[in-house]
């Protein structure tokens, strides 16, 4: 399969594509032979999402041409990429819960008989697809809430063959499946290339990718930096392509030794629903960068420590002192401030000032008698501090750069003097100017005596922030680097590889 | 990664039977129903009475007719993900419709009742685009139709108006088989109808899938708009069709008649009282005629018990908060599977 006897089933042709200005995507060829599983690899950011959308309809390309099964095509929407044959399989599924496994498949196109729909035959249909991919075990009329997370994808498979799909982008298929899941995965792909269709597998983890594939093609930066026969790769040369790109910008400088003070935070043995064995140390004056993939228990791990999610089993000390972290108010108690990943969703209050959002901390958790006008005047103080630009206290936020927005959100917990802040994707979707003033800010805080956890999925920003670093994976910590990583170390503890290189 | 949540369920972790049980064939509502009922009697008999007389045995039905028209088109609505709102007021209007339209005659019997009928099916259209074509918020798309229907009423009517026609007085206002009133049969035609289009058309596919996730239900390809608008026209359809009973009943056109027996906030119960999600995407015309039969079933009891009217009302508060939060406890344990 891999020196492409057949013509292409699909074939993209300098492919570009630019968000609000940015450049996402920059001239990308790929081509995907019928029962062919060609892998997309590169980093969060580096444009495999954006590409995938655009073979499915989700988005129209700025530049390039698409040819599908010979013919160039120009998709409207998912449902004209859909009926020409392109099926898309996302992350999160698009399934009715409470309707059945025949339901959904045949969800838009029931078949009928006599105007109505034909539910015999809808089920008997069902069950010959399911058959065709070898899941006779799943019921048709079985309910898909009442599924397991690797049925709900046979489901979301099946539904995409009842559209008779040629090519099926599955995009980081095994995020949400356990280990034997992916078992039952590897079989399906499988089965789907022998009927000849083609598979575009969007992943980050190498071993599925060495296990799966018949090429790879690495993206960067929303380029294609190269497409190879799997058997020609090793684990170590997609590492390298993936990342390996010089420091562009400038980080304030990392803390001296002397500035680091006693352990403020410790964890040992921390674990909940999404995280295992956590055992941390966190000291005053430090900045401690946390790495890993989406979905590898980074977020998980601030939102145990401010009590969003708290851990279940191990125990937290503060200053060495147990603490409960059971709520974000406990936390906020305790000294924890965290500044979220989500700021839209959690962050801000889009509709209220300003100076509300600023105090909306301060007003939730000291008391009253902390006097309210005074509380007023060290608020305002702080936004003054942290260079919030904004036409005035009362300006609703929602208005606001994301930059500046973020700095309301850092004077928020200011105002609180906390001995511990958790900053998760401090600088996303902040422009570059703004950016380096959030990176100051954060410096700022550990030299003043705070101790900081920053998760950031920049390798560039955790690298230049970071004076020492854990990478997670699989809601674990995968391990400790210290501030002279580079990238590459990073990704291999992430990625778990470099044991896939055998394959 | 085994450690990434309780959603993880393997092949052959759960038997085939517990897949499939998820859609109870009776709704629970009817296990309540029984219950009330049976308590009801055995209150009422120890109190001297007769719950199951013909008298009220008639008039349970009856009510349970003009609820459950309104009723069983609120619920295609709320499947979908809406709301009506203005039900109240299609009643009002459709009574005055069809009754002024007769006018006591029985050769313009046909004709009032496809006007009042239009009128009703117009007004669902309205309501319809809007909150598709202009997508204003259901609650509020369909409290404004509401009360612009409020204004006529108010500035046109100061009491009823018109005269039924004798004939539909003497069928649908009175007559009845045995006990049963022939409004009670239409209703049960009417739900019938429904529970036909839910599960074998693919419109009634369509509208559950809108409710449960519009997204999910764009994407497979199901024009959602046309979806809506035609649940839309379905429910004011249904409450002017309980208005046209109304007026049989009233022998006149009452323009405040839907106000006064709440029939917006109460069909709106019965629907959440027969188990369909307030959300969308679940539930089902069957459980809400479970649920107009209990909210009437109740009225017959405190009626027969002579119940003061205010504590009645604490009552049936109390039996809708008591549904919902049986309701939500249910779904709670089924996500925790």
């Amino acid at each position: 399969m891999s020196d492409r006897p057949q013509t292409p089933l699909l074939a993209l042709r300098g492919i570009s594509k630019s968000f609000f200005g940015v450049r996402v995507l920059d001239g990308v060829d790929l081509d995907v032979a019928p029962g062919e599983v060609h892998a997309v690899v590169g980093e969060n950011g580096a444009g495999k999402s954006t590409l995938m959308k655009i073979i499915s309809g989700g988005h129209a390309p700025d530049g390039g041409v698409i040819e599908f099964a010979g013919l160039p095509r120009v998709f409207g929407g998912p449902r004209e990429a859909q009926r020409a044959g392109i099926g898309i399989i996302h992350q999160e599924f698009n399934l009715l819960p409470e309707r059945t496994v025949a339901e959904n498949v045949f969800l838009g196109h029931e078949p009928r008989r006599r105007g109505l729909v034909d539910r015999r035959r809808m089920l008997s249909r069902t069950r010959e697809l399911l058959a065709t991919i070898g899941e006779t075990a799943l019921p048709a009329d079985a309910v898909v809430g009442r599924l397991g997370v690797a049925q709900q994808q046979v489901v979301e498979i099946a539904k995409a063959l009842a559209l008779d799909a040629r090519l099926l982008i599955m995009d980081e298929p095994t995020a949400a499946l356990a280990d034997h899941e992916v078992e039952l995965l590897y079989g399906l792909v499988r089965r789907l290339q022998q009927q000849g269709i083609g598979l575009l597998y969007v992943s980050h983890r190498l071993t599925e990718v060495f296990d799966l594939s018949d090429r790879i093609t690495v993206l960067k930066d929303g380029r294609r930096v190269r497409t190879m026969p799997t058997a020609e790769a090793t684990a170590e040369d997609l590492v390298r392509q993936m990342v390996g790109r010089e420091l562009s910008s400038y980080y304030p400088d990392r803390a001296a030794p002397e500035d680091v003070g006693a352990v403020r935070l410790t964890v040992r043995g921390g674990g909940n629903r999404k995280l295992r064995d956590i055992d941390l140390d966190l000291r005053a004056g430090e900045v401690l960068g946390v790495g890993g993939l989406q979905g590898s228990g980074r977020s998980a791990l601030a939102r145990a420590l401010f009590g969003v999610e708290p851990f279940t089993t191990g125990l937290v000390t503060i200053d060495g002192k147990p603490a409960r972290l059971r709520s974000p108010r406990a936390a906020t108690r305790a000294g924890v401030a965290y500044v979220t990943e989500d700021r839209k969703g959690e962050g801000i209050v889009g509709r209220q000032s300003v100076l509300d959002n600023a105090l909306l901390a301060s007003r939730a958790v000291l008391p009253l008698r902390s006097g309210r006008a005074a509380r007023t005047v060290r608020v305002r103080e702080l936004l003054a501090t942290v260079e919030v630009r904004a036409a005035g206290d009362h300006q609703e936020i929602r208005f606001l750069s994301g930059g500046n927005q973020q700095k309301v959100v850092l004077a928020r917990w200011l105002a609180l003097d906390p001995l511990i802040l958790l900053f998760d994707e401090p600088t996303r979707g902040i422009d570059v100017g703004a950016k380096s003033a959030i990176h100051d800010l954060v410096r700022r805080l550990a030299r003043s005596g705070a101790a900081v956890l920053m998760i950031s999925s920049e390798l560039p920003e955790l690298l230049g922030m970071s004076d020492r670093m854990l990478v997670m994976r699989d809601g674990r910590i995968a391990g400790e680097l210290s501030a002279g990583a580079t990238e590459e170390d990073v990704v291999a503890l992430a990625v778990g590889t470099v044991r896939g290189a055998a394959a | 990664m085994s450690g990434r949540g309780g959603r993880a369920i393997g092949f052959g972790g759960l038997s085939t039977a517990s897949l499939r049980s998820a859609r109870p064939p009776v709704p629970g509502v009817f296990v309540a129903l029984a219950i009330t009922l049976a308590v009801g009697w055995l209150i009422v008999m120890i109190d001297g009475g007769q719950l199951f007389n013909q008298a009220t045995t008639v008039s349970l039905l009856h009510v349970a007719a003009g609820l459950g028209l309104v009723a069983v088109g609120q619920t295609l609505v709320i499947l979908g993900g809406s709301l009506d709102l203005s039900v109240a007021y299609v009643i009002s209007l459709s009574t005055l419709v069809a009754a002024e339209t007769m006018n006591g005659s029985d050769g313009a019997l046909l004709p009032a009742v496809g006007l009042a009928l239009t009128v009703s099916a117009a007004v669902g259209l309205l309501n319809g685009l809007l909150v598709t074509r202009l997508r204003i918020n259901a609650f509020i798309a369909t409290l404004g139709v509401g009360l612009l229907l409020k204004g006529y009423l108010d500035n046109g009517y100061d009491g009823p108006a018109g005269s039924t026609s004798p004939t539909l007085v003497q069928t649908l206002g009175y007559q009845r088989i045995g006990p049963v009133p022939l409004s009670f049969l239409l209703l049960v035609a009417v739900t019938g109808a429904c529970w036909f289009a839910l599960t074998r058309t693919r419109f009634g596919h369509h509208l559950v899938a809108v409710g449960g996730d519009p997204e999910v239900a764009r994407l497979s390809g199901v024009r959602n708009e046309r979806v809506l608008v035609v649940a839309h026209v379905l429910c004011s359809l249904c409450a002017g069709l309980a208005g046209i009973y109304l007026a049989s009943r009233l022998g006149s056109g009452a323009p405040r008649v839907g106000t006064e027996g709440l029939y917006d906030l109460e069909s709106i119960a019965a629907v959440v009282i027969g188990g369909t999600a307030l959300a969308g995407g679940r539930g089902g015309v069957i459980g809400t005629l479970g649920g107009v039969l209990l909210l009437a079933s109740i009225d017959a009891i405190f009626n027969q018990l002579e119940v003061d009217a205010f504590f009645k009302q604490v009552i049936r508060g109390a039996i809708i908060i008591a549904a919902v939060a049986v309701y939500a406890r249910r779904s709670m344990r089924k996500a925790a599977i």
